[in-house]
């Protein structure tokens, strides 16, 4: 079920597009991607779902009605660029922060408790904001984004500063809301915490959403037939056997064996090029090689400024 | 509403619980304290160095003539001895050399005090005071004139001013207390709304450029963030002030009792009014007057300088402090929210405090120009140039103020109240809508065209 839609969004700055003709739909209880390039207009995006900024035309409908000023302050945001009161002490600013999203004080007090435990963050509670690192308040801004149980959650590159640890404890958190049955929507540059953590993605570059759709199938999408296979035997035996439908991209070693990449060109499939080796050599392992999100980024932003030259 | 007064708690809390604000709070009502009472203390202190000083008298007619102190002695020389003075005047113990030419009777300048210092202003009017009497004294005699006709003919004429109120009644009035009540009510508002507009300007600033911003609108509206901060801190202040007006007022009872037993408590803050007066005014009789023997004191300006005081002191009574405290409250809330709206925008359209320059201009004239008209009020409260300078609500806060001790009309205060009133609320929504804008754009030098284009954003 969709759970938040964006329709024809428009948004100009001077002259120049920061969204054109936008079009996305979130499923309900799902983590939606947003990727792009710098500048491409994702945080302009999320501003307008925020209804921080208003866009030139378009709307956003929230479980099919248009979003008003009320869902929005039921939204948990993380913004890119977030801070916090620096001489304020953490635990009184947590509090305010919690209670600015409609909390009551003693809920407020009880949920901080039991993130801060869980964050191993107590001890900081009467600390300056001032005194703490960056990873530190960004665990702070974490908790006080999710601390109302949202049921949309929209995180602008929330793991941009953590060390490896604490972003894998910020990964599992971010599983457990949806578990949990929350939307979630996150924009980053980072394609592996895409590939762990997302089942949609939307790609947005120089203000066009140039595609958008579950993961699996946009990878299935960009595959480009390449196969890879360990064997046992001889190279050259394996590269005579193939006819003009096949192209070997590279020979490498793998796991103690010898390996091909092989790209199937057209007219044929995977069986044929098996039915091909397998007179030649010993096929230890045979697999096709599904594109990461990262080649897909690549990929699709490439082609999509070759458009714009050409 | 909630998220409001969530917004201004933290405001007011934050900035209360800030060293600054009690060290402030403390020193404040020292600084006035020390205002009120040194003048008086001074006065009071008497110069208790012993001074010798050498006398050359050319015209022979003060030999022996010059009274005396407790501290101040003269010693009379010949002229040969002068040279000798001025050539080791270092080694000698003589505090100064007065030299007296013997045209002194007609000419102002022929008095000369020599010393190797800057000799005080007691020891300076204790002497010319003596000269001059004893001049007037050989003058009266030249013309046969006798000292007790110069005596009943002398008059001291000291006006009192009664306000008659609507019902006939009367009032004691003194104008130079309504001057000084005005004064510092104008100067006190005019103070606030600069403190702690620029406390919401730096406080809008410290949100846009720690990017806190971001995640507090996405929770409250931004005009909830600004209304928020600006009353918030507008209590900052109303706090401030009364907590400088108890611990002034425990002060200043307290010191008078130590130093002035004598004086009840209730009396205290007027004399320390009085004491006010005597320092503005700054002028050396009274210092004089205190250093001379009691005994040369004019009785009849004693009698009229206490029957000033006393009426003072009947005025005092009457100024109707209870309106006075309200009017400033109203005022200083008025202005301030005026002004510190506008501050707000400030704060949102730039990025950092250095960039505020040329936004702050505007805003900086009037408030100055309240100032200069607030000293014309002060001589001339009906004057129209104070009339109009206290209904355009730019400036009325401050110059309404001064004027209100002298009595203004009913009309002109409901005038000016609701002017400010409809005003502050046309800047606050005007500045509601740069606010909006403004925080949320980084980068971006921003002029006066800019801010219109803001203004003219639909929601």
């Amino acid at each position: 079920m969709e759970y938040l839609k964006a329709r024809e969004v428009n948004k100009k700055f001077i002259n120049q597009y920061a969204l054109h003709n936008v079009n996305l739909t979130v499923p309900e209880n799902s983590i939606y991607g947003l990727l792009g390039p710098n500048g491409a207009g994702k945080t302009t995006l999320i501003r307008i779902i925020n209804r921080i900024t208003a866009p030139d035309e378009g709307d956003i409908l929230l479980k099919g009605r248009k979003i008003k000023m009320e869902d929005v302050f039921r939204i948990g945001y993380l913004p890119e660029e977030r801070g916090l009161y620096k001489k304020m002490k953490v635990g009184e600013q947590s509090m305010y922060l919690a209670q600015l999203k409609g909390m009551k004080k003693r809920d407020a007090q009880e949920k901080l408790k039991y993130w801060f435990e869980k964050f191993e963050i107590q001890p900081w509670w009467n600390k300056k904001v001032e005194e703490l690192s960056k990873g530190m308040q960004q665990k702070i801004q974490f908790i006080t984004t999710i601390i109302h149980e949202p049921e949309l959650l929209i995180f602008d590159e929330p793991f941009s500063g953590f060390d490896p640890i604490n972003a894998n404890l910020l990964k599992k958190e971010v599983l457990k809301l949806k578990e949990k049955g929350a939307t979630i929507i996150f924009s980053t540059h980072n394609m592996e915490s895409v590939e762990e953590l997302c089942d949609h993605i939307t790609l947005i570059n120089r203000a066009n959403n140039i595609l958008e759709g579950p993961i699996d199938h946009i990878k299935q999408q960009y595959k480009s037939n390449i196969y890879e296979i360990e064997f046992n035997g001889n190279p050259e035996k394996l590269k005579q056997s193939l006819n003009a439908h096949y192209e070997v991209l590279e020979e490498k070693q793998k796991n103690g064996n010898k390996a091909v990449r092989i790209k199937l060109l057209h007219e044929t499939n995977e069986n044929e090029l098996l039915s091909l080796i397998i007179p030649a050599v010993e096929v230890l392992s045979f697999k096709e090689i599904i594109p990461s999100m990262n080649d897909v980024f690549i990929k699709v932003v490439n082609e999509h400024k070759n458009q714009d030259h050409e | 509403m909630n998220k409001i007064s969530l917004i201004i708690q933290r405001e007011y809390l934050t900035r209360v619980k800030k060293k600054t604000f009690v060290i402030m709070t403390i020193l404040g009502p020292i600084l006035f304290a020390a205002i009120v009472i040194a003048p008086a203390w001074l006065a009071s202190m008497e110069d208790k160095d012993l001074k010798h000083i050498a006398v050359v008298d050319k015209s022979q007619m003060f030999v022996n003539q010059l009274p005396e102190t407790d501290y101040i002695k003269f010693e009379y020389i010949d002229e040969n001895k002068y040279e000798q003075l001025k050539k080791n005047f270092k080694e000698t113990e003589y505090y100064a050399v007065l030299y007296i030419t013997h045209l002194v009777a007609n000419t102002p300048n022929s008095v000369i005090l020599y010393s190797d210092k800057q000799p005080n202003i007691g020891v300076k009017s204790h002497i010319s005071n003596a000269i001059e009497k004893n001049i007037e004294q050989s003058k009266l005699a030249q013309h046969n004139i006798d000292k007790n006709i110069l005596k009943s003919v002398r008059t001291d004429i000291s006006i009192r001013t009664i306000q008659w109120t609507e019902e006939g009644k009367e009032k004691e009035s003194s104008t130079e207390l309504a001057m000084v009540v005005g004064y510092i009510g104008g100067f006190l508002i005019y103070f606030f709304i600069f403190l702690f507009g620029a406390q919401v300007m730096r406080g809008v600033i410290e949100e846009k450029t720690n990017r806190i911003v971001e995640i507090i609108i996405s929770s409250a509206r931004p005009f909830q963030l600004m209304t928020g901060k600006i009353i918030g801190i507008g209590l900052v202040g109303l706090t401030q002030f009364a907590l400088w007006v108890v611990l002034t007022f425990i002060i200043i009872t307290g010191v008078k009792s130590v130093f002035a037993p004598g004086m009840g408590t209730p009396k205290a803050n007027e004399v320390a009014v009085e004491s006010i007066m005597n320092s503005q005014q700054g002028n050396s009789q009274d210092i004089s007057s205190d250093m001379l023997p009691s005994g040369a004191k004019d009785a009849t300006s004693e009698l009229t300088e206490n029957a000033e005081i006393k009426q003072m002191l009947g005025a005092l009574k009457d100024v109707n402090l209870g309106l006075m405290i309200g009017s400033f409250i109203f005022f200083f809330l008025g202005g301030y929210l005026l002004y510190g709206s506008l501050f707000a925008a400030i704060g949102a359209a730039v990025d950092n405090e250095t960039d505020t320059q040329q936004f702050m201009f505007p805003i900086t004239i009037p408030l100055i120009l309240a100032i200069i008209v607030m000293v014309n009020a002060i001589q001339n409260p009906m004057s129209p140039i104070a009339f109009w300078f206290s209904i355009i609500p730019f400036t009325s806060p401050v110059v309404m103020m001064v004027r209100l001790p002298f009595g203004v009309p009913e009309w002109q205060m409901a005038l000016s109240m609701g002017l400010l009133i409809l005003t502050f609320l046309g800047t606050t929504w005007l500045s509601g809508k740069i606010y909006r804008t403004g925080i949320l754009m980084y980068g971006k030098k921003v002029n006066y065209k800019e801010l219109w284009k803001w203004i003219r954003y639909k929601t």
